[in-house]
């Protein structure tokens, strides 16, 4: 059975490789800048949401352009996260090449992984993934020497960046750092799915079946794509254990996983900018709701799942693109 | 050593039997339209509840609560799917995922709404307690009546399937719904009823399991990889895989946890993904 089109995802003729910045997208990143000056308040969460958000995108690279459904992609965050932190437990406190270690090592589980991926169906693939997933839990929570286990691993003790800035208790470090990582890996992220690659993952996801007629690698672009979109959750985890000096086993966790999904779906998915928009409404909303009770939290974001996929297919960027393609249909 | 090997054999075909009943309707669901539900937990769980409920509310004996437990999973079951579920038969999988996640968080978040966060007790009959001496060896009781009760029902599963116009009409939809629609087989009722036997298959297993498994709020996301394992460890559109599968699962579960207790829930989801990478279709899967 050939895969359905989705129709939560925009159609690929609409978007042939085009690497030019639009004005919108321009606007889109001055809003964080903005947020740094305007709600000084607000800047631990705000560093949140950023890390959230750079998750979600490199989710959306496996999801959104390959069409691989992961119920496990916290492990790589979470593997990220504890090369972080324990390099710097052990003394290695530059964040820098703390970044970078966690990429190469959330990359090379990424490959491995990669491996198992690719073969086998969607349903094959969800309870892969899932079931990696929860083994690398049930493997940090037993190895509590090196890990901490339940009670996390604390005593990481960051260094400055570059020799200049160090972390500070109001956030305004971690805020621009986690920024700044953020822009530079979406930068690359965007380079890479406007690429000839990028346009091969869409044609694999619409129909796999026929790219190995045009010559098209399948297993092997997939493998790819997964690799690089792990080492990006690897950084995403990295920062987050940098800017909070503290792992938590919850970072490998399966309702990581499955928030992680929601974020992207809320903004959109296979839009790169979804992945952002969904991790800023959902933190918020979390922020929000679970301060006035964890059950109306669950309660908030189990329904809000169930109103996306029935009525609001494509989230909340899809539904704004939509809406403009109405009012321009309109025009004319 | 031997001892105890039976002693682990025995609890883990326990173990095992349980999560067959509970997981025997998804595998159906999964089969018959495709369909990934991740919530099918969240019936076991109400059937839990209403066990344990009937029981210290209204003072229904645990034998007679069983039925109830299977009749509110069943009615629970055939709402929702008229409602809800029908609407995405067609949807990708992702859509499915994400639904069935979304209804677990809203089954946990009205089960401690409602029932609060807590385990919940079940007072068994006295004439379930206890263990039965065979061979100088003490079985639990309770165990052998999960033993016993499972596989009276997976005969009577077995002889719907096979025996039955119903059965039927099953198998031949999930062999290919368009052709058993085009013969004139109502599809759409077929599936309702389906799901709504699952379903309260789940609600009765939920309210056998309390003793083994606990009830808490947490259930459906605490136990939807063991379901979920089972099925697609077992193959679609049979009962001899999931069952296969099921007991696999209880008997190295029981046994990881028994002779290893350091490694613990690892074992199972190392097996799981190994099983998956040798029987990508299930063991008794058949290859589309």
């Amino acid at each position: 059975m050939a895969a359905e089109p989705d129709a939560a995802l925009p159609p690929a003729a609409a978007a042939l490789p085009d690497g030019r910045w639009r004005p919108l997208e321009i606007a889109f990143w001055l809003i964080p800048v903005a947020a740094f000056f305007l709600l000084p308040g607000y800047r631990v969460l705000g560093s949140q949401i950023l890390i959230a958000g750079l998750f979600a995108v490199s989710l959306d690279l496996i999801l959104g352009y390959a069409g691989i459904v992961s119920l496990g992609h916290a492990a790589f965050f979470g593997i990220g996260a504890y090369t972080a932190g324990l390099l710097a437990a052990h003394g290695w406190g530059e964040p820098l090449t703390g970044l970078l270690a966690a990429a190469v090592v959330a990359a090379a589980a990424g490959f491995v992984v990669s491996l198992l991926v690719v073969r086998g169906s969607d349903l094959t693939r969800l309870m892969v993934t899932l079931g990696i997933g929860l083994m690398l839990y049930e493997a940090a929570n037993k190895a509590s020497s090196i890990t901490g286990g339940v009670d996390g691993l604390s005593g990481v003790t960051m260094g400055k960046i570059l020799g200049v800035w160090s972390f500070d208790i109001g956030g305004r470090t971690a805020y621009l750092y986690s920024l700044a990582v953020l822009f530079v890996l979406f930068v690359l992220m965007r380079r890479l799915v406007n690429s000839p690659l990028g346009l091969s993952l869409r044609g694999i996801r619409e129909g796999g079946r026929r790219m190995p007629a045009i010559g098209a690698p399948v297993a092997r672009r997939l493998r790819t794509i997964f690799t690089v979109s792990a080492a990006a959750a690897g950084v995403a985890g990295a920062l987050l254990a940098q800017t909070t000096q503290f792992v938590g086993i919850d970072t490998l966790g399966f309702p990581r996983s499955a928030e992680l999904l929601v974020m992207l779906v809320l903004g959109g998915v296979g839009r790169l900018y979804g992945g952002l928009v969904g991790a800023a409404i959902f933190m918020l909303a979390q922020d929000y709701l679970a301060g006035l009770s964890p059950v109306y939290w669950q309660l908030g974001i189990g329904i809000l799942l169930i109103v996306v996929v029935l009525f609001a297919r494509g989230g909340v960027l899809g539904g704004l693109a939509a809406l403009r393609e109405r009012i321009a249909r309109g025009r004319r | 050593m031997l001892g105890s090997f039976v002693g682990v054999l025995f609890d883990g075909i326990a173990y095992g039997s349980l999560l067959f009943i509970i997981a025997i309707g998804l595998s159906v669901t999964l089969g018959l339209m495709n369909f990934v539900n991740l919530a099918h937990g969240a019936f076991a769980m109400l059937g839990g509840y209403v066990c344990v409920k009937a029981m210290t509310l209204a003072g229904v004996p645990f034998l007679a609560a069983l039925p109830l437990a299977f009749f509110a999973a069943a009615v629970a079951g055939i709402v929702l799917e008229r409602t809800l579920y029908q609407r995405l038969y067609r949807a990708s999988h992702l859509d499915q995922v994400l639904f069935s996640i979304g209804l677990v968080y809203v089954s946990i978040a009205a089960a401690t709404f409602v029932f609060g966060p807590g385990q919940q007790p079940v007072e068994l009959p006295s004439f379930l307690r206890g263990q039965v001496e065979i061979g100088g060896r003490g079985f639990g009781t309770y165990r052998m009546f999960l033993i016993a009760t499972v596989a009276v029902l997976t005969i009577a599963l077995h002889l719907l399937f096979d025996r039955t116009r119903f059965g039927a009409a099953i198998r031949a939809s999930v062999d290919n719904a368009v052709a058993a629609a085009g013969l004139g087989i109502n599809v759409n009722r077929v599936f309702a009823l389906t799901f709504a036997l699952g379903s309260g298959l789940a609600g009765l297993g939920g309210g056998l399991g309390i003793d083994v498994l606990g009830l808490d709020p947490v259930f459906p996301l605490k136990f939807m990889v063991y379901f979920l394992l089972v099925v697609a460890v077992g193959g679609i559109g049979t009962i001899k895989g999931p069952l296969c599968a099921a007991l696999i699962l209880g008997v190295f579960d029981v046994a990881g946890k028994y002779y290893a207790p350091q490694v613990g829930g690892f074992v199972i989801y190392a097996l799981m993904v190994v099983l998956l990478l040798l029987f990508p279709s299930g063991l008794y899967g058949r290859r589309t």
